[in-house]
């Protein structure tokens, strides 16, 4: 039960991606056109609150539900991993027209294509820790 | 209820999801979704073959279980919040994806050129999924982040290392929206 309140919050992420057609491929592909502000303003207003949110956890004005400062663990530095990473990310992103969150959430709108894409997700995670080693970080 | 039933707008769809974002950590775990493919990986005994994968999979429950709640969350949207199933695109953006041949572009959420079951059981539908989702899956874990994790997270934190990721989403993007997809279609 201690893990209900990740599933309603999984709830609630799923259902501002449907309802937001970020789960939408025409909305991808009219973000990468730059042909509507809609994405950019999804993701950018999610930031500008975000930067307020981690300000407050920074300063401790935010804390965990047992009263602790919340601490963010720093992405891993590196130029090549996360520029060469993010733009074999962005290839896939646009072709399918779904990062990770909203293809858990088309399985629940009942796409089954959408399943191949996933198996290709895990996939591309099994081979990555399989050849990383390498790879330039 | 009108309100919910209409398609949300970015100000109101991007302050939600800092939300989601923020109740993540004030439970005391953290904001990100491709984490959830090694996880995945592990519990389905990827560890005989990398090592990597011998962690204890259990550790990360609780984001499998945000996982099966972003499953019911598209459910329950489409089940009973969504009546109207069209996308309001951009009528370039049509005109555009009708020169590719992808026709009604907008009347549903996914196109049936790349979604639609017959095109899954071709060999070429089958490999665009298949190959978009290794591409998602490699990359997000080269970059140890995704969408979530780097663009919402890493941004609103001002982390130098998720501009790099975040301008890398974009620079692959790109490529793909406007050198690639032509030649594919």
């Amino acid at each position: 039960m201690k893990y209900i309140k990740f599933l309603l919050v999984g709830v609630f992420f799923g259902i501002i991606l449907s309802k937001a057609e970020v789960i939408s491929w025409y909305r991808i592909y009219e973000m990468f056109k730059l042909q509507s502000f809609h994405m950019y303003g999804v993701i950018g207003s999610a930031v500008v609150i975000g930067i307020f949110i981690m300000y407050f956890f920074k300063n401790g004005k935010l804390k965990n539900y047992k009263g602790e400062i919340i601490i963010v663990k720093p992405k891993d530095k590196g130029v090549p991993k996360n520029l060469l990473g993010g733009i074999i990310f962005g290839l896939g992103w646009a072709l399918g027209g779904v990062c990770p969150g909203p293809m858990y959430t088309l399985v629940g709108k009942g796409v089954v294509a959408i399943l191949v894409v996933l198996l290709g997700a895990h996939i591309g995670a099994f081979l990555y820790h399989a050849v990383k080693h390498k790879l330039p970080h | 209820m009108e309100f919910i039933l209409q398609p949300w707008p970015w100000y109101v769809a991007g302050p939600l999801m800092a939300l989601a974002m923020y109740l993540m950590f004030y439970f005391g775990k953290k904001f990100g979704v491709s984490s959830n493919l090694e996880t995945l990986c592990a519990m389905s005994g990827a560890g005989k073959f990398v090592d990597f994968f011998k962690f204890d999979w259990r550790k990360n429950k609780w984001n499998l279980v945000f996982v099966i709640g972003l499953m019911a969350g598209g459910f329950i949207s489409n089940e009973w919040l969504t009546p109207d199933q069209t996308v309001a695109i951009n009528p370039q953006t049509v005109e555009d994806l009708a020169e590719m041949g992808f026709s009604n572009a907008g009347a549903t959420y996914l196109p049936d050129e790349i979604y639609g079951i017959k095109t899954m059981l071709t060999f070429k539908g089958f490999m665009i999924l298949i190959i978009a989702g290794l591409l998602v899956g490699f990359g997000s874990r080269y970059a140890g982040g995704c969408t979530s994790g780097h663009g919402i997270v890493g941004l609103s934190s001002l982390s130098k290392e998720s501009f790099i990721a975040v301008g890398g989403f974009f620079i692959g993007g790109l490529i793909m929206t406007w050198l690639i997809l032509p030649y594919i279609f």
